[in-house]
C-alpha cells in the first residue's frame, strides 16, 4: 500500500483549494504523487489519491494514462528524453539516441542496471532551432533542457551527473 | 536580400533584464496597462479589432472578432492564455516566457480588462519548467507591486492570474482540448458551437489567446491600430515571429514583418544551407501545414493570404528547411508517427487513419512497400479531412496530401526499388528500440 508522505498530502490539499474546480487538481496532484513515489504512479498510488482527493479513481486513472509525462513504470534517477520530431531527425537526433543507449547498455525504455539513468524518445520539445537536444528529469522532479548536442557533449553532461 | 529584423515586440530581448520587473519597467514595461485602464473596455477591444491582429498561436482568426463573440451581459469570464506550443518547429512562445514573462503578463491584465474577465491561466506545456518558473516568478512581482490583484492601479478592477502545467499531449494546443484538460480531465476536444467565447472552462464564456497574441496586444495600446496596420499586409497586420530549425546556418527566432520573403528568412537571416546543401523543400508553418518544393518557396512571402494560395499556410510560424540530404519518405514517416501518437482517440477517422498512415509509410520504408501504397495513403488521407471534432485529423492528413504528389518519385522509388533513393538504403528498426519503448 502506498502512502503520500505528509509534505506531498499537504501539496495535494493546497491544488484542491487552487483552481476554480477541485477536479482540475488532478493534473498537478499527479505530479506531486510522481515525485513522491520515485518518479512514477501506479494503481496503489491512484488509489492513495483517489482517498486524499476523495474523487474517484477512474477520474484520476484516465488522466493518468493520457498524458506521457506521467512515467508508467520505473524510470532511472535521471531520465533522459530525446527528442525524435522532424527537426531533431534531421539534426541527428537517431544518432544521438543510438549512442547514449549503446554507452549505456540500455533500450528504450529500460533503466541502466546501477537505476542512475533511463532513456526515451518523445515528441518535439519545442527546442527545434537548438537541434538535437535532450531533455533530463531529475528523481527530485527537476528537469532541464540541454541543446545543440553532439554524442561527446551529451556524454560529458551525464558524467557531471553521476 | 532583406537581412535585418524588425524588433518590435523582441526590441528588448538582448537585455537579460527585461525578464525581471525592474528591468522591465525600466524599458516601458507596464505603461500601457495604466493607459489601458483609464480607457472603455469597448475602446480596448475596438482598437485591437481595427489592428487586424490575428491569432498566433496557427488558426490566424480575428483576435477583436474573437473577443466580440463573448455574452454581453455579467457573467463571470476567463481569459487563458494557450502556452502549450507543441506544434513541431515552433519555439518562439518559449523565448517570450523566458525572455520577457512580464510583456506576456501585461498584454493579458490589459486583455482581461477589455473583456471583463477577473480570473486568467497561463496553460503552459509541462516541459517547458523554464518557461513555468519564469512566469510564476513574474506573477509573483506583479502582484507585489498592485499590477495584480484587487483594485489594480485604483482602477477599481480586480484580477488573479494563475499557471496550469499541461502534461504532455499536443491535443491540448486545441482550445478545447486546452479547456478539458484545465478542468482536470483527459485533454479531448469538444465538438463546436458552442464556441469557448460562449461556453467554455466549466461552461463559463472563456476567451483562449496564443502567447504572441496577447503580447503583441500591449503595443497595439501603445501605438494604435493605424501604427500596426503599417507593418505587413492589408490582411496580414504586424509583425510575428518566425521559429526558423531544420539544415541552415543559423536556426533560431525571428521577428519579421507579415509578407517578409520565405527566401530572405532563409537565406538572408537564416545564414543559408549548410556546407554545399540544396534547399529541398520547406514546411512553412509548423508541421501541419503542407510542405511547398524549393521552387514554391523561392516564390512564397510569410503572410496569410500568400500561403493560403500556394495552398499551404502560415500556422504558427515554424519554418522547417529541409535540404537534399534528407529522404522526404522518411521525413513523412517521422510525421506520421507523432500524430498517430497524438491523436487523442475519440473520433474514429483520426484514431484509425493516423494509425493506418504510420503503418503504410513505414512499410514503404522498411522495404515492405506496394505500389498501390501511394495512392492508399492518398486515399486514407483524404478520407480523414474536415471529418472530425478538431484539426488534428487534417493537420496529420495534410503533409501527405502535399508530401506524396510534390515527392511521389522519391515514393515510387523507394517502393520499386525496396530502399531510399536519397539514402541509397532501406530504414531498419535500431536494436534500442525494444517493443513497447513509448
Amino acid at each position: 500500500m502506498f502512502q503520500l508522505s505528509n509534505e506531498a498530502k499537504e501539496q495535494v490539499l493546497n491544488e484542491l483549494k487552487r483552481y476554480e474546480s477541485k477536479q482540475s487538481a488532478v493534473l498537478p496532484a499527479l505530479y506531486i504523487a510522481q515525485k513522491d513515489n520515485k518518479g512514477y504512479v501506479n494503481a496503489a498510488v491512484i488509489k492513495e489519491l483517489s482517498k486524499v482527493m476523495e474523487i474517484p479513481e477512474s477520474q484520476i486513472n484516465e488522466v493518468f494514462t493520457f498524458y506521457t509525462m506521467y512515467n508508467k513504470k520505473t524510470v532511472g534517477e535521471h531520465h533522459i528524453q530525446v527528442c525524435r520530431t522532424i527537426s531533431c531527425m534531421i539534426n541527428g537526433a537517431p544518432e544521438l539516441t543510438e549512442h547514449l543507449c549503446n554507452e549505456l547498455h540500455v533500450n528504450l525504455g529500460e533503466v541502466t542496471k546501477d537505476g542512475k539513468f533511463s532513456v526515451s524518445e518523445v515528441e518535439c520539445l519545442g527546442s527545434c532551432g537548438t537541434a538535437p537536444m535532450i531533455q533530463i528529469t531529475h528523481a527530485d522532479g527537476t528537469s532541464q533542457y540541454h541543446e545543440n548536442l553532439s554524442k561527446e557533449s551529451a556524454m560529458n553532461i551525464l558524467r557531471g551527473l553521476k | 536580400m532583406q537581412t535585418q529584423e524588425t524588433k518590435y515586440l523582441t526590441e528588448f530581448y538582448h537585455l537579460p533584464e527585461f525578464k525581471t520587473l525592474d528591468g522591465y519597467k525600466k524599458n516601458g514595461g507596464y505603461k500601457e496597462l495604466e493607459k489601458a485602464l483609464k480607457m472603455q473596455p469597448q475602446e480596448i477591444i475596438d482598437t485591437v479589432k481595427a489592428s487586424g491582429l490575428r491569432g498566433r498561436g496557427g488558426a490566424g482568426f480575428s483576435t477583436g472578432m474573437k473577443w466580440g463573440f463573448l455574452p454581453k451581459n455579467n457573467e463571470p469570464r476567463y481569459l487563458l492564455c494557450n502556452a502549450d506550443e507543441g506544434e513541431p518547429g515552433t519555439f518562439k512562445d518559449r523565448m517570450m516566457m523566458e525572455k520577457a514573462p512580464h510583456q506576456l503578463i501585461e498584454g493579458m491584465i490589459i486583455s482581461a480588462f477589455a473583456i471583463g474577465s477577473k480570473k486568467s491561466y497561463i496553460y503552459v506545456r509541462g516541459e517547458y519548467e523554464t518557461s513555468i518558473n519564469s512566469l510564476l516568478n513574474a506573477i509573483q512581482e506583479a502582484y507585489k507591486a498592485g499590477f495584480l490583484g484587487k483594485n489594480i492601479l485604483g482602477s477599481g478592477f480586480d484580477h488573479d492570474m494563475d499557471v496550469y502545467r499541461g502534461a504532455g499531449a499536443y491535443i491540448c494546443g486545441e482550445e478545447t482540448g486546452m479547456i478539458s484538460s484545465l478542468e482536470g480531465l483527459k485533454g479531448q476536444p469538444k465538438l463546436k458551437p458552442p464556441f469557448p467565447a460562449v461556453q467554455g472552462y466549466l461552461k463559463k464564456p472563456t476567451i483562449v489567446n496564443n502567447v504572441e497574441t496577447l503580447a503583441a496586444v500591449k503595443y497595439i495600446i501603445r501605438d494604435g491600430a493605424d501604427h500596426y496596420k503599417k507593418f505587413g499586409t492589408e490582411k496580414s497586420t504586424g509583425t510575428k515571429l518566425f521559429s526558423l530549425s531544420g539544415n541552415i546556418v543559423k536556426p533560431g527566432n525571428y521577428e519579421v514583418p507579415l509578407a517578409f520573403p520565405l527566401k530572405d528568412m532563409i537565406f538572408g537571416l537564416g545564414g543559408g544551407m549548410k556546407s554545399g546543401r540544396q534547399l529541398k523543400a520547406v514546411i512553412p508553418g509548423g508541421s501541419s501545414a503542407p510542405v511547398l518544393t524549393a521552387d514554391e518557396a523561392m516564390r512564397a512571402t510569410l503572410d496569410y493570404e500568400c500561403l493560403a494560395g500556394m495552398g499551404t499556410m502560415l500556422g504558427s510560424g515554424a519554418i522547417i528547411v529541409i535540404d537534399d540530404s534528407n529522404c522526404m519518405v522518411e521525413c513523412l514517416a517521422n510525421l506520421m508517427h507523432f500524430y498517430h501518437h497524438e491523436s487523442c482517440g475519440q473520433c474514429t477517422p483520426c484514431r484509425e487513419g493516423t494509425g493506418w498512415l504510420d503503418k503504410i509509410v513505414h512499410s514503404i520504408i522498411t522495404g515492405k512497400g506496394r505500389m498501390q501504397d501511394i495512392d492508399l495513403l492518398m486515399k486514407v488521407a483524404d478520407n480523414m479531412k474536415g471529418k472530425t471534432i478538431c484539426a488534428l485529423s487534417d493537420a496529420a492528413a495534410l503533409p501527405v496530401l502535399s508530401f506524396v504528389p510534390k515527392f511521389r518519385d522519391e515514393f515510387e522509388y523507394y517502393v520499386r526499388e525496396g530502399k531510399s533513393k536519397v539514402k541509397g538504403r532501406t530504414y531498419t528498426m535500431p536494436h534500442y528500440m525494444s517493443a513497447g519503448a513509448h
